[in-house]
């Protein structure tokens, strides 16, 4: 009903140009009838893979479920546990180390890509966009094995500089830092180029003409443009440390307690049974905290894209 | 004008000789930074203490059944989620542009949600999901469940690796569809008379060539490297299979490590020589 009503109604009311009206309003029928069948799988996908998931997530994880009677009934416990004991210990450290590799991730991101840009050579410019393409896709279990072999135990390069001797471990928080940093300086690098392109060198001789030093334009030029560009990729940033588990789990086990890890442990079957929810909880946890951090970003982006667009 | 940009120009001379060995500096110690481990890795591969440099590691994985297994398992994994993600994206990104602009942002947000939701917490979900099988067993769903978790192929991995490739495909889909008139191409190709299938396959699709190739390339390599969701559902792809076999053998798991970054690289440089012409001459005319 609601479709073919429109089209009759337009041509009654522009009858002076007949001859264009009469395709467009047949183009318009035709895709009418094809426009929806071309986007329902995708919804229809959505709704299974993702929904489905998702909203069993949001849901068991308000249930519990009686070990000994296997009836189950609505309660915050598994929020509650979750929130408590180890596994409150594990998502501090989650967002602890997810914040500190963000912050660092960001700096040596900025400085290197503004090194590159002060640099001028055009093949420099390629040469590091496409090794940070590599090293930015290069994280997870093979990341853990590189860093094993060059830091680790037996590590070529602990051997090489006896690294033992003075007490270094890569099975620890810093460890884990340096780490992470292979992967998330390179994502830095290529998200804030752009930014810095659009740094004008016009705004640097204005600066400069009027008297400012390199260290007053970045202050109160470059940085304050820059700003939300710079936030945008620490949230970045912090949502991939925060989601990344393969890495963790590979390099440390169990030895610095990250949520993601205890997660994937839960869901292994490392849980008292009744618990198994408990995971989902945490799983939520996660959620609700990189909402929080994504949510920063958004106000930011219009902003920075004013300036740099 | 002049006298403006020439001043500043030459008492900003010296600086910036004096900043461009910071630069260098600094890039020195971000290539060493990045250089050490992929050298010390390879070194670790070929160093034997007992019998000095050999590649008994390569020869080993070269020979060995489960990694041929496992990464035949990841490079199917991969092909399969690139094809239903593109089959998904590509018809409804194309007419969200051409037909309904008031569902883009509705698009935009579900293909960006997979950010908020780590992995760890989508499979948990997917995982409890799986679980009700056993409630399932006297309908036809039950079957469905098989196949969903069969281990030759998994399906269900594909299914969650094109939920968490979405993010890269829509970026580079709606990247690409910015920088083509797909309005008039399409009304062109319809008034010439194509028809709607020849239209999508023969103006759109070789018109977004770089946006597809770009997307493809980075949910192929984000699926060849994935972990988590893999070993939570108990599926052994190339990774898994990496740290199984790094509980006994080092030297095999670091090889395989190599590999994988080789297979990375591989793949990005094909990216770029597909893609990278066009993209290039693309930006020319937006700008």
């Amino acid at each position: 009903m609601a479709v073919t009503t429109p089209a009759p109604a337009r041509t009654s009311e522009e009858p002076a140009p007949p001859a264009p009206a009469r395709p467009a309003r047949r183009r318009g029928a035709a895709v009418r009838r094809w426009r929806w069948p071309a986007v329902v799988p995708f919804f229809a996908f959505m709704a299974v893979c993702f929904g489905l998931p998702a909203c069993t997530l949001a849901y068991n994880a308000f249930t519990v479920i009686d070990p000994d009677t296997g009836a189950s009934h609505h309660s915050l416990e598994n929020v509650r546990t979750s929130l408590s004991g180890a596994y409150a210990t594990g998502l501090a450290g989650s967002v602890k180390l997810s914040l500190l590799s963000a912050v660092v991730a960001t700096v040596l991101g900025t400085v290197i890509a503004q090194a590159v840009l002060a640099s001028r050579r055009s093949a420099l410019r390629k040469a590091v966009v496409s090794a940070s393409g590599v090293f930015a896709n290069f994280s997870g279990a093979p990341l853990a094995f590189a860093f094993i072999a060059t830091l680790g135990t037996t590590g070529t390069v602990t051997r090489l500089l006896h690294l033992k001797a003075t007490g270094f471990s890569l099975y620890t928080f810093a460890g884990l830092v340096l780490a992470y940093l292979y992967f998330m300086v390179p994502l830095m690098i290529v998200t804030i180029l752009p930014a810095l392109d659009g740094v004008r060198a016009q705004w640097r001789e204005a600066a400069a003409s009027c008297g400012a030093t390199r260290a007053q334009f970045w202050r109160h030029v470059g940085l304050p443009v820059l700003m939300p560009s710079l936030l945008g990729g620490a949230v970045l940033m912090f949502g991939t440390a925060f989601a990344s588990h393969a890495t963790a789990a590979v390099m440390t086990g169990s030895s610095v307690p990250l949520i993601t890890i205890q997660i994937a442990n839960a869901l292994s079957g490392n849980v008292l049974v009744g618990q198994e929810n408990l995971a989902l909880a945490m799983s939520l946890n996660m959620v609700v905290i990189a909402l929080l951090v994504m949510a920063v970003q958004i106000p930011l982006q219009r902003r920075s894209n004013r300036w740099l667009g | 004008m002049a006298g403006l940009t020439v001043t500043p120009a030459r008492r900003a001379r010296p600086a910036r000789r004096k900043r461009s060995y910071g630069s260098a500096l600094v890039l020195l110690l971000a290539g060493l930074y990045f250089l050490v481990p992929v050298a010390a890795s390879l070194w670790f591969t070929v160093d034997d203490p007992a019998k000095g440099v050999t590649l008994d590691a390569y020869a080993k994985g070269l020979g060995d059944d489960g990694m041929a297994t496992s990464l035949g398992l990841s490079l199917r994994l991969g092909l399969a989620t690139v094809a239903l993600g593109l089959l998904l994206m590509v018809p409804t990104m194309v007419v969200v542009t051409l037909r309904l602009p008031k569902l883009r942002r509705v698009v935009e947000v579900l293909c960006m949600v997979p950010l908020i939701v780590p992995p760890v917490a989508l499979v948990a979900g997917v995982s409890t999901v799986l679980s009700w099988q056993q409630d399932l067993a006297d309908t036809p769903l039950w079957g469905t469940f098989q196949v969903l978790v069969n281990k030759n192929f998994p399906l269900v991995l594909v299914l969650v690796y094109t939920v968490m490739s979405l993010p890269f495909l829509y970026r580079s889909l709606d990247a690409g569809l910015r920088a083509v008139d797909l309005a008039t191409l399409v009304e062109a190709s319809r008034s010439l008379g194509a028809s709607r299938l020849a239209t999508l396959w023969r103006v759109v699709v070789p018109n977004l060539r770089p946006a597809l190739v770009s997307g493809a390339v980075l949910s192929l390599a984000m699926v060849l490297g994935e972990y988590t969701v893999a070993t939570v559902l108990g599926f052994e792809p190339f990774s898994v299979w990496m740290v199984h076999v790094g509980e006994y053998e080092a030297q095999l798991s670091v090889a395989a490590a190599m590999l994988s970054l080789l297979i990375t690289w591989g793949l990005l440089l094909l990216l770029t020589n597909l893609a990278g012409g066009r993209a290039r001459k693309g930006r020319k005319t937006t700008a």
